[in-house]
């Protein structure tokens, strides 16, 4: 079976600083991955790599079989940081899923029956549609975050990158958008996405990618979160409370204890 | 009636009309995309680039607007460029790039004398001396800016308000970026000889933020700052006639006129119709907005609230 996310042997550089050297990884089709890294570890430009909004200096990436400049036009859903959205603009959540939809050939302005038809479908299967007139500022952070997913869904993409989903919300809302992509990828569509949120990748999410400059390892959260491989991944002394399936990652110093130290 | 219908008698003052009615329209359609790009001295900035183009321009013997237009374009370009790397911002860009080429036409005329007097009307407004040149090309712009505003609509909008998104969803952001600064270098260069260059930032940024106020819809946004610009280049023009003042400062005092008092309207409606308050539902103190459009929350909440105390 062909890999949904391919990279083969890809190099990476910010003008001459190099993020990161012959990287290879592959994702399978219908996986459910987290990338889990320290901050300045890389993270957003890998993400950046795989949507090919960066340029590589060597290598190849590839999604759903094609070059990632060559993909047709929607074939990725993308979900950016929230925390990077202008709140302000005059834009209503209807309009903001109809973006999605912004790359068909159409030139009218204005959204036909049946594209109007399709984001209301969306949005009511996300738990959105009574706010659809509603300008974005005026929603909750899990409205938000529903509201560009359904902009990402809308094209009914095969895969679907998010950037830091859990970041900013509380924990209810982040329980909330992590079921539902559970959900979403039950139906087939291949997630990839970046966190922080290392107890919401080891309760929520199959897979689990560790990059940190590179890849440091990959695998099941059960074999991955391991002190060894956190500790490789995050340079910290990292402590793993395990009971029975679930398990809770922590700092393993808190800071008042090291005061006293 | 008639006191509107005088000035009309006169050639100038109709060409004058014209032009204002046009470049107020198509200040405020751009305005829009400028003011939420975070670009609002954008406008500022390329008119004195097209103002140092003109002068250059006009040393090799070229047309006003093929100097001008020239050098404009060059600068919105330069400008997208030292932007890109995301270390410089657009602010500071403006600031370097256009004051620059504002400079080169600045020595120029400073070391040819005889200019200065031909110039004046680009640094300041010549509303009254339009030609049917200026007309034509103004109306020439305006029709090009609209038709492409309406066929860009979608991938300007996306662009504007996500570009990263939009670059991955497949929108070509570089060829958009390069066709919206295109149309704002002629949109700038048509409007800068009827309201000047020192007044071309408000005519860009008046009329869309007075819209923003009014609307929380980008359409919407578009369709008012057009009509409120357009309205600001008429009753600004008549205003000028009857006080026999500058203008290009009587389109701007006007603009920002209707700013405050949609400002002051706002806040009216805020404070007096759609107000919040603490008060007491028996035991429960709380706060919440008041006003007709919360009447149904207000009803459901205190009804709510009962519930609670029982």
């Amino acid at each position: 079976m062909h890999a949904a996310v391919s990279l083969n042997d890809v190099s990476v550089a910010y003008k001459n600083k190099v993020i990161f050297t012959h990287l290879s990884l592959e994702i399978p089709p219908g996986q459910f991955a987290g990338i889990v890294g320290p901050t300045g570890s890389g993270k957003t430009t890998l993400l950046k790599t795989i949507l090919g909004t960066h340029q590589v200096f060597a290598g190849e990436v590839k999604l759903l079989e094609q070059r990632v400049d060559k993909l047709p036009a929607g074939s990725i859903g993308y979900v950016p940081q929230l925390e990077s959205v202008d709140w302000s603009f005059p834009v209503t959540v209807e309009q903001v899923i109809l973006m999605g939809l912004y790359t068909n050939k159409r030139l009218l302005p204005w959204p036909t029956r049946q594209e109007r038809n399709k984001v209301h479908h969306l949005a009511r299967r996300l738990g959105i549609h009574d706010c659809l007139h509603h300008h974005i500022v005026n929603i909750s952070g899990g409205q938000r975050q529903r509201a560009f997913l359904a902009r990402a869904l809308v094209n009914s993409p095969k895969l679907l990158v998010l950037d830091e989903p859990t970041a900013g919300v509380d924990i209810k809302t982040q329980h909330d958008v992590l079921h539902l992509l559970g959900d979403l990828n039950k139906d087939g569509i291949t997630i990839l996405l970046t966190t922080h949120d290392l107890n919401a990748v080891a309760s929520h999410l199959p897979w689990v990618i560790c990059f940190n400059g590179g890849l440091v390892a990959q695998g099941k959260p059960r074999d991955i979160f391991t002190n060894g491989i956190l500790t490789k991944t995050y340079g910290g002394d990292i402590v793993i409370v395990k009971h029975g399936d679930h398990f809770l990652i922590a700092n393993s110093t808190p800071l008042h204890l090291t005061e006293k130290n | 009636m008639d006191i509107l219908l005088e000035p009309l008698a006169y050639e100038f003052f109709r060409h004058s009309l014209m032009a204002s009615l046009m470049v107020g329209a198509l200040c405020g359609l751009i305005g829009v995309y400028i003011v939420l790009r975070g670009m609002s001295y954008i406008g500022h900035g390329l008119s004195h680039a097209a103002f140092g183009g003109a002068v250059v321009g006009f040393t090799l013997n070229l047309n006003f607007y093929i100097g001008a237009g020239a050098m404009g374009l060059l600068a919105a370009i330069l400008i997208n460029q030292v932007t890109k790397g995301g270390k410089i911002k657009s602010d500071a860009a403006i600031g370097i790039v256009t004051t620059a080429f504002f400079a080169l036409g600045v020595a120029i005329i400073s070391r040819v004398r005889k200019f200065t007097q031909s110039f004046e009307a680009a640094l300041f407004g010549n509303i009254l001396g339009v030609t049917n040149e200026d007309l034509i090309v103004i109306a020439t712009v305006t029709a090009l800016t609209l038709a492409l505003v309406f066929l860009l609509y979608k991938p300007l909008l996306f662009s504007t308000f996500d570009p990263d998104a939009a670059r991955v969803f497949g929108i070509p952001t570089g060829v958009v970026q390069l066709a919206f600064s295109f149309i704002l270098t002629l949109a700038i260069i048509a409007s800068m000889n009827i309201v000047g260059v020192t007044m071309i930032a408000a005519t860009l940024v008046i009329p869309a933020i007075t819209a923003r106020m009014m609307t929380d819809s980008f359409s919407r946004m578009l369709i008012y700052s057009t009509i409120i610009g357009a309205v600001m280049g008429l009753v600004g023009m008549y205003l000028s006639y009857f006080f026999n003042a500058a203008s290009g400062a009587t389109i701007v005092l006007f603009g920002a006129s209707l700013f405050c008092l949609v400002l002051l309207f706002n806040y009216l409606k805020e404070r007096f119709v759609l107000h919040e308050h603490i008060h007491r539902h028996g035991e429960v103190i709380h706060s919440h907005p008041h006003g007709p459009r919360h009447e149904q929350y207000e009803v459901s909440q205190a009804e709510g609230d009962r519930r609670n105390e029982r």
